[in-house]
């Protein structure tokens, strides 16, 4: 190899190696909504309009000024399934304070959802995520995810996973319902 | 007479049935190398979770429908959108997953045709050069068998 060309190797090599690291390091942390929510911050929520389940289109900023509980989910995830008594009671709770739970149905069949949500009794609309748009906007990494929106239709808590009864009981305070 | 329209709605059943069974179109294998398993993002036919089993369940729904594969592929980008499709539409920016590889191999074709003839001539001078050579020896050859000739 001739001398020229081993300073170049040298910077090619630690490049990689700088990129590396980043990567590494990036891959670690949190992502920003999680990180805003939890530096106290509101973040805005996403506001895509989708199709519903049942038929027309909805969109987050049709409940505002109303407490919503955002929930991912999947008729083939087991924790949703877990989950739903516990979503159920929650979108009861927060009917009577004039919101919702509103669910997003992610890589999931239409007839599928449609069936999991008489089978598990659940009465809350859902929007369907076909193209993922609103679980970009919300930074899922996977299903269930649940996300507190309050009347100004700002997120003030977030579940990665599947929801505890405390996570709920926390959530519902928090957006006055 | 409550047996004969009982016969007889028998009979027109048993006679539409087969009709409205539809014929399948397209088969489960040869649309799942075709789609991906979203949630894994893997190719359909070497995924295996709760989700791809669900997928599958669909694509055989959809095929008892009759769909051609076509068809099929389309109501699963209806269902759980674009990344569903293991090979990008072509249409769009999508195109270029297509031309790309041909222009490379159109650009790979030309330069050969450009560089093959004169790597062919090179080597033709080279080996007419090497020919020349080989006659020179054996001049030298010869020149030497006569100076040893004219030595003794």
């Amino acid at each position: 190899m001739r001398r020229t060309y081993v300073p170049l190797v040298v910077i090619a090599s630690l490049a990689l190696v700088v990129l590396l690291v980043y990567g590494v390091i990036g891959a670690g942390e949190a992502t920003t909504l999680d990180d805003a929510v939890r530096a106290g911050e509101k973040p805005a929520a996403p506001t895509d309009a989708l199709p519903l389940l049942a038929g027309g289109e909805a969109s987050i900023a049709d409940w505002r000024g109303k407490p919503v509980l955002v929930n991912f989910w999947a008729s083939w995830c087991d924790p949703c399934k877990d989950e739903a008594p516990l979503m159920e009671r929650a979108h009861r709770r927060l009917t009577a304070k004039g919101g919702t739970v509103l669910g997003v149905t992610v890589d999931d069949a239409t007839d599928d959802s449609k069936a999991f949500m008489r089978e598990h009794g659940i009465t809350f609309p859902s929007l369907r995520d076909v193209e993922g748009e609103l679980a970009e906007g919300f930074e899922t990494t996977g299903v269930p995810e649940s996300f507190a929106v309050d009347r100004e239709g700002r997120i003030v808590a977030i579940s990665r996973g599947q929801v505890s009864r405390a996570f709920v009981e926390d959530a519902l305070k928090r957006v006055g319902a | 007479m409550r047996r004969v329209a009982a016969a007889a709605a028998a009979a027109i059943l048993a006679l539409t049935a087969p009709a409205t069974a539809a014929e399948p179109r397209t088969t489960l294998p040869d649309v799942e190398d075709e789609v991906m398993c979203t949630t894994c993002n893997v190719p359909l036919n070497i995924a295996e979770s709760p989700q791809a089993d669900q997928e599958r369940a669909v694509i055989r729904r959809l095929i008892a429908r009759g769909l051609t594969k076509e068809q099929v592929k389309d109501e699963l980008v209806e269902q759980y959108g674009s990344d569903v499709l293991a090979l990008p539409e072509e249409e769009g920016v999508n195109l270029a997953a297509y031309l790309v590889p041909i222009a490379l191999v159109v650009a790979m074709l030309a330069g050969a045709a450009i560089t093959l003839p004169r790597w062919r001539r090179r080597t033709q001078t080279a080996q007419a050069q090497n020919t020349n050579e080989a006659a020179s020896d054996a001049e030298l050859k010869r020149l030497d068998e006569d100076l040893a000739r004219w030595d003794r």
